[in-house]
Parts: structure tokens; C-alpha cells; sequence
């Protein structure tokens, strides 16, 4: 089955043979990416909808468009628009939809990209609903893993950071499972995987999951490290977070164990869990992780319009 | 001679019966049915009642049919129990309650950060993952909806 006219709203939405599909157009896209000029969408129009700030996330989406030949559209702040007048969401969709062919949104509202899709003809591509997912960020992971590794299936994959409470973990860790990597969930107490989630993935993949709570314990043993922001909120005390902080940060001092072939990911922006005198090292793929984000949103918005590269 | 079950509820006329249902739900189903103290007809509520398959409660109804927003929630609730409708002292019909697919408008998202409590022109819709245990999540937010916060809309 295509994605053609499909909304793209959370991970699991996706099958795993539309997600193959995705992972192997983002890389023709890619091809063509580095061939230079590409017309594939001359005449379409890509409205971005950006009712809360993002740097990469918007600013590849747009990327990707005009390096489809298409044109873009939209707004990265709500302030500037009627929604400051009082509009609703559902007609804010429904009067972009007019003006445009697919519309990629991120809004701090959770389910309001399900809300969005119910209201526009035109495609929806989630950018990111509030604490809920962000399925395009997952999709240029797994690009990236694959690209970088040339499989994910039998791959041990380690996350780290905040898996408690966030949406990249989730969808990147229920991804993986579907493709067949073991996962390594490394992170304190206090912040580790639902309890409920793991068992589903278990039942639903049959993955192999560990659970660690040490970086030290895991890093000679994977072969991707996926780091996400911890955040200081998340814990009652100040003094605790500064204690799990100095212990989750990734830095060369950590990676005189790790194998050879370690890659380190990161969704960013990362604050200090991983120093800067890792992104030297070829270990380091987050900048990489970052450029995959055109080709993948390339082959999302071509693959909703019924393009293939 | 009346039998023993007999004298415990009478026989209605017309209406409904709901039969089988978990034993202590009763107050719950006169909630769901907007059954208090003012009611005007006859209603007849047995609990505990010994059957073949275990106790259960009774709800009989005078001069009331139930509406789908009714049954959805029953069937939350109360999965296998039977809605009898009754004219003239028979039954002119009978089916089971089993849980819909999805719960359209019914109940409310306890999630105050989800999109269908921020004044926009949507419906809620629950998507019935699994009967036993109840599991209800939210097609927007796709929060799974806690037993307390359901039990607090029937």
C-alpha cells in the first residue's frame, strides 16, 4: 500500500512495508538531492503550519519542497495570524487547504494533527503534536540508522536521556522493534520506559529488550547510542538532576569502550549530554542525522502527492 | 402461585429489562439510564441475584427504550449482559450488549492538553482497544482513558 493521500500522523499509522517504502525513496531522494536540481513537484505547494518554534524540523520541510521544485508557503509563529483573533484550528485547515497541495503542521496541541487531517483534503504530515509524536523525526532516524549501518534488524540499539516522557523514544523504540533491532534502555529510574509500553512492544514484536541504568554498562555493547535530552523538570530536586546528569553524558572519556563502529544519534538540540569533543569523532552522526531530514521529508511529501522519485 | 423470582420484581408491561448484568453495576446502569429520584415510572432493580453463571444484577424499566448513547456505555460496563423489550408482558425482542468498535461522542477525553477540549469543532471518539480489561484510547491524543476517569462519566 502507497502513502499516496495518506495523512502522516503518528509512526504506527505506518505499515512496515510503508515505512521500507519511505526508507528506500528517501534514498533515491537523496541521489537526486546530490545531482542538483529536481522538478519532481514544479507546480505544487507545500503550506507549512509552525504554530510553535522549530528550527529543523520547518526549516527542512521548506528544504525539501524547494528542492522538489515546488513552492512553500505558511507561518512559524501563530502570533501573526487569525488564530490570535480568536479562529479555530479547524478553520485555519480548512482555509489553508484551499491554498495549497500538502500541509506539514507541528502544534502544541496533542491530537491536533489527527484534528487537522479531519479537516483538510489535502495531506497532513505531523511535525509534531504537542507530547504526543512526531513520526517524520522517527523516519529520518531509521534512514539514518540504516543508511549508516545498512540494516537495523539483529542491530543492538541503546536510548538514552529522557525515555519516561519522551515522544522520539517511544516512536523510535516501537520502530525499531517492528524492523527487529534488541534494545538496550539505558536511563535512571526515574525516567525509564513505562512499564506498560515495553511489555506491548515485547507482545506486539517478540524485541528483546534490556534495561540498564549505566552508560558505562552498555556502550561497549551496541551499536548505535540514540541520546535524548534529560530535563531538568522532570525531577523533584535540582541536586537529583545533577546527579543523573553528570552520569549521562556522553563524552570521550565514556567511548574509549565503546566498539569501533559505534554511531552516536541524537534528535538535538542537546544541551550537555553529549560534549563537543565527541563531534569530531566518527563516532558522531547527529549532524548527518539532521541532513537526512531533507531526504526523508522528500520522500514523505513526494510519496503523499502520488510521486515517486 | 407466584414464583419465588416473582415477588422479588414484578413483570413490567412494556419497557425494558436488562438482564445479567455484573452484580453491583445496577447503580451504575440507573446512572447511565439518567434514572434519580424524580423518575416517574416503574423501575425495579435486583443485585446479587443467583443465576446459573454467578450473581448478577437486574434492571427492569417501565415505558422506556434505551438510545445508542445508552447501549455504548452499557456496553462498557456490562458486556454480555441482554436488553429485553418488552410490550404487552412478552418479549418482542432481545440482544446482547457487547462494546462498540468506537465510542463516538459519548464520553469526554480526561486529557486537558488533548484537542477535543480546546473549543474546537470535534467530536471525541474512543477506539475500543480491548474489552476485559476495558481499554478505551482517545483517537486524537491516544491517551488511554484510566478506569476512574471512565467510571466518573457513566
Amino acid at each position: 500500500m502507497s502513502i499516496k493521500g495518506r495523512d502522516i500522523i503518528t509512526i504506527d499509522s505506518l505499515s512496515k512495508a510503508d515505512i521500507e517504502q519511505v526508507l528506500s525513496n528517501s534514498a533515491k531522494m537523496q541521489s537526486l538531492l546530490e545531482k542538483g536540481k529536481c522538478d519532481l513537484l514544479k507546480g505544487k505547494v507545500l503550506a507549512t503550519l509552525f504554530f510553535e518554534p522549530s528550527t529543523r524540523t520547518r526549516l527542512s520541510f521548506e528544504s525539501a519542497m524547494h528542492r522538489l521544485g515546488g513552492s512553500v508557503i505558511g507561518f512559524s509563529e501563530a502570533s501573526n495570524t487569525s488564530v490570535k483573533k480568536g479562529e479555530t484550528l479547524a478553520d485555519t485547515i480548512r482555509t489553508v487547504d484551499q491554498y495549497c497541495d500538502v500541509i506539514a503542521m507541528r502544534h502544541p496541541v496533542e491530537g491536533s494533527a489527527q484534528l487537522a487531517a479531519d479537516f483538510s483534503e489535502a495531506p497532513i504530515i505531523n511535525g509534531g503534536d504537542g507530547a504526543h509524536t512526531h513520526p517524520t523525526q522517527t523516519l529520518l532516524d531509521l534512514y539514518t540508522i540504516q543508511k549508516e549501518k545498512g540494516k537495523i534488524e539483529g542491530l543492538k540499539i541503546a536510548l538514552t536521556g529522557d525515555l519516561k516522557y519522551s515522544r522520539t523514544a517511544h516512536s523510535l523504540s516501537y520502530a525499531l522493534s517492528m524492523f527487529g533491532a534488541d534494545l538496550v534502555f539505558t536511563t535512571p529510574e526515574e525516567l525509564k520506559m513505562g512499564k506498560d509500553f515495553t511489555s506491548a512492544l515485547k507482545r506486539d514484536f517478540g524485541v528483546n529488550i534490556e534495561e540498564k541504568t549505566k552508560l558505562e554498562d552498555v556502550v561497549s555493547d551496541v551499536d548505535v547510542m540514540y541520546v535524548t535530552r534529560i530535563q531538568r523538570e522532570r525531577f523533584p530536586a535540582p541536586e537529583e538532576y545533577e546527579k543523573v546528569k553528570g552520569v549521562f553524558k556522553v563524552d570521550l572519556e565514556l567511548l574509549k569502550n565503546a566498539k569501533k563502529d559505534l554511531k552516536i544519534m541524537h534528535p538535538l538540540p542537546r544541551v550537555d549530554e553529549i560534549a563537543p569533543e565527541v563531534d569530531a569523532t566518527e563516532h558522531a552522526i547527529y549532524f548527518q542525522q539532521t541532513y537526512n531530514g531533507i531526504p526523508t521529508r522528500m520522500a514523505l511529501i513526494a510519496g503523499v502527492l502520488g510521486v515517486e522519485p | 402461585m407466584s414464583s419465588e423470582k416473582e415477588l422479588k420484581i414484578d413483570k413490567i408491561k412494556s419497557g425494558t429489562v436488562i438482564d445479567h448484568l455484573p452484580a453491583g453495576s445496577g447503580p451504575t446502569v440507573l446512572r447511565i439510564l439518567g434514572i434519580d429520584s424524580k423518575w416517574g415510572t416503574s423501575v425495579s432493580v435486583a443485585m446479587n441475584v443467583s443465576s446459573k453463571s454467578g450473581k448478577k444484577d437486574i434492571v427492569k424499566v417501565e415505558d422506556r427504550i434505551l438510545q445508542k448513547e445508552e447501549t455504548d456505555k452499557l456496553g462498557l460496563i456490562a458486556n454480555n449482559a441482554t436488553i429485553n423489550i418488552v410490550e404487552n408482558y412478552n418479549v418482542k425482542e432481545k440482544h446482547h450488549v457487547s462494546p462498540s468498535e468506537e465510542m463516538i461522542g459519548v464520553l469526554e477525553c480526561k486529557n486537558p492538553k488533548c484537542v477535543t477540549n480546546q473549543g474546537e469543532p470535534v467530536v471525541t471518539n474512543f477506539k475500543v482497544e480491548s474489552a476485559n480489561p476495558l481499554t478505551l484510547r482517545c483517537k486524537y491524543c491516544e491517551r488511554i482513558m484510566e478506569k476512574e476517569l471512565l467510571e466518573e462519566q457513566l
